[in-house]
């Protein structure tokens, strides 16, 4: 029988958690879980072996919903605890959702650092442009000249690229896509989960309520339809003239590689030191694919 | 120190912070998360050494926010864990240090003293942090922490540390003075099958029924670990026994009150204090650490002189060990509360001893990175009329 998308999410949903969820109407929140619960049940993942791991922010609540290991930490901290868990059961499956603010600004330095460990946490930054949670404050990725609640004239500070501060740090995937993308953001995050090393992802999500309102976007389909226009995926823009691409963000792999990764390689140490295998196991996927969700 | 030490325990010579590193070990702490600083460093670096050894994790974080953040996230996965740190580092665990103790998660913090505030005297012994250690996270909450005055005793209390985390899941931090992190005695460590170790309660019921914040039994729920089937939620809000976020003002009350319980109908067992020739003391001294070291050698002259002084010295410095000290302090006529700090400890003698009360409260304090000297001690005894 094939399956039906919803299907296929209500199977990973809480049922002892009583809904509704805590978003807006119109949030990119619950259409990027949903990305992600299909491209769990793509793979096939016991949910044992999941460790779903937030910080603080609308995003941040997304653990709460899920039936895996989930952790809903401080604001900033969702990598440093993401860190413990996974050094301590290599075989788990750790994955990080976490906000622009969360990632990029008060855990801004654990993130560079998961990167640079190169250590297998698949890293999903929900970006929002703004701190949604705290009703619409300026964010590092609040972009220059648009408007925040703290930046009523426009803001002063140039934003971060995320992909280009991953890649720079260390991460061995780093990837973008889009709330508005649902079947490359999918892939992108099975990629994300198989690859043995850091992966981030800085997926472009809508925040009708307050960086929509603030800087005149219209309604939440506006907003999605703004991610469709404004986005070229990276094999296109590569062959496109720069005056082409100029304005528009970059989505889709942006960079992958193969290089140690950190529980790996303090298992080889334990081994070379005891003579023993490790306590810890290799992350456990488990491939066999019941169907496919798109 | 070799991992098997044999049966015959022989003397060893070891630092106070080495003892840390070794009694963590023994209780079977296998991941440490760190930020380098002094005094507390060594401890990292020992056991950056050794734990790999043991099938254990070490890993030197970026900031203490981050090492406080990863140890709690190693004993959610099942691993004894702990962290070592002074002042600064301590101040920037705080936040962190709250959610291991809302969301009850066991796990050891080492706070080796030092002069503050801010960075303060590196290399000198404080012992400042006592409140901190008390009121440092924000918003209500008890809280474990234990004061060793030995080489011995940052070993066994080390293991106590970790008992006390695993049985009442909740932080423990151990507060040290960065004299005995850096003294080195000579100690005879007790054979590893003498050591009681305990180990956090596992469910054994299906993950279905599983509540892994019910009140039962006696306020501490049983701590499955992540990757083991039970598949629940932790958050630092305030949570149901189910661990998910609520406002209903009852479940709010019954989880702070849950939190409060556990330790405080259990102080029996958390509380330890030495008396030392208190049977007949007219002179009380209150002391913890090092300087209750000083203390004891006061005494010991001040007695043959034929001053009945004695010493009150709790290993177990939160909760504080009210109906103790109010005891001991019951026949006295003056207690002299020596600490190396403007005057924290003395304020808890004030608040546990009725006012009305024939004890005097005589305060000797010392905040300039040196440590209390028995002279001093014996100056304040002689001042006692
Ligand atoms: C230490 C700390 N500082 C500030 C806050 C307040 N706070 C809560 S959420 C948030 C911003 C969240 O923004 P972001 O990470 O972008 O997530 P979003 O809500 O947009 O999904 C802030 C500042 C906090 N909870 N903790
Ligand atoms: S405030 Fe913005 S980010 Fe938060 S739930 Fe509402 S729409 Fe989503």
């Amino acid at each position: 029988m094939k399956n039906i998308p919803q299907k296929v999410i209500h199977q990973y949903l809480r049922h002892r958690k009583k809904f509704p969820h805590v978003w807006c109407p119109g949030c990119g929140n619950g259409i990027i879980l949903g990305d992600l619960l299909r491209a769990i049940y793509n793979l096939g993942i016991e949910k044992d072996s999941i460790a779903m791991v937030s910080g603080i922010g609308c995003s941040s609540r997304m653990p709460v919903y899920v039936d895996f290991n989930t952790l809903h930490t401080t604001h900033g901290r969702a990598i440093a605890f993401a860190t413990g868990i996974k050094l301590s059961k290599p075989e788990m499956n750790v994955i990080v959702i976490t906000g622009d603010g969360d990632a990029a600004a008060i855990g801004g330095n654990h993130l560079i650092h998961a990167a640079r460990r190169n250590i297998d946490l698949t890293i999903i930054i929900i970006n929002n442009n703004i701190y949604g949670m705290t009703g619409g404050q300026c964010s590092p990725t609040t972009p220059l000249g648009r408007y925040a609640s703290t930046a009523p004239y426009g803001s002063l500070e140039p934003n971060f690229d995320l992909c280009e501060l991953a890649r720079s740090a260390g991460a061995s995937f780093v990837a973008r896509t889009t709330a508005y993308h649902t079947t490359e953001a999918r892939e992108i995050f099975e990629k994300a989960i198989l690859k043995k090393g850091c992966s981030i992802v800085d997926v472009i999500s809508q925040c009708p309520i307050s960086y929509g309102k603030l800087n005149n976007f219209g309604s939440a389909v506006e907003m999605l339809k703004w991610q469709r226009d404004n986005t070229i995926p990276v094999e296109a823009a590569s062959k496109l003239p720069p005056e082409k691409i100029k304005g528009k963000i970059i989505r889709g792999i942006i960079y992958d590689t193969d290089k140690p990764e950190f529980t790996e390689e303090y298992d080889k140490l334990i081994t070379h030191l005891t003579g023993e295998l490790s306590i810890s196991k290799n992350k456990s996927v488990n491939k066999k694919v019941t169907g496919k969700a798109n | 120190m070799s991992k098997n030490r044999g049966t015959k325990p022989k003397p060893v010579l070891m630092q106070g912070n080495a003892a840390v590193a070794f009694g963590a070990l023994d209780a079977g702490m296998r991941f440490f998360g760190g930020y380098p600083i002094t005094p507390s460093t060594e401890i990292a670096e020992i056991l950056s050494a050794e734990l790999p050894k043991y099938g254990g994790k070490f890993i030197q974080m970026e900031d203490e926010l981050a090492s406080m953040a990863c140890i709690l996230g190693a004993s959610i996965a099942g691993m004894k864990s702990m962290t070592a740190t002074s002042g600064p580092g301590f101040s920037l665990m705080q936040e962190n240090l709250g959610y291991g103790m809302i969301a009850e998660i066991p796990c050891v913090v080492v706070n080796v003293q030092r002069g503050g505030p801010s960075t303060g005297l590196p290399t000198s012994p404080s012992q400042g942090d006592i409140m901190q250690a008390r009121w440092g996270t924000h918003g209500d909450h008890p809280v474990i922490a234990l004061y060793p005055d030995s080489v011995l005793e940052c070993y066994e209390l080390t293991i106590r540390a970790f008992n006390l985390a695993e049985k009442y899941r909740t932080p423990v931090i151990l507060l040290m003075d960065e004299v005995l992190a850096h003294m080195r005695e000579s100690v005879i460590l007790p054979p590893k099958e003498k050591l009681k170790i305990l180990n956090r309660i596992k469910p054994n019921v299906p993950p279905e029924w599983y509540k892994h914040y019910k009140n039962e039994p006696k306020y501490i729920s049983p701590l499955a670990s992540f990757g083991e089937g039970y598949r629940f939620h932790i958050t630092g809000l305030a949570h149901d026994e189910n661990g998910f976020p609520t406002q209903v003002p009852q479940e709010v009350e019954a989880m702070m009150d849950r939190l409060l319980k556990k330790i405080t109908d259990n102080l029996d067992d958390i509380i330890q204090i030495e008396a030392f020739e208190m049977d007949d003391a007219e002179i009380a001294i209150f002391a913890a650490g090092v300087v209750a070291r000083s203390a004891k050698e006061a005494i010991i002259k001040a007695r043959e002189k034929g001053i009945k002084v004695g010493l009150i010295r709790p290993l177990t410095i939160w909760p504080f060990p009210d109906l103790d000290v109010e005891m001991m302090l019951e026949n006295t006529k003056a207690v002299i509360v020596a600490e190396m700090n403007q005057g924290q400890l003395i304020n808890e003698i004030k608040r546990v001893t009725k006012y009305g009360h024939h004890s005097k409260f005589i305060k000797l304090q010392k905040y300039s990175g040196l440590i209390i000297t028995p002279d001093e001690i014996l100056n304040k005894i002689a001042e006692v009329k």
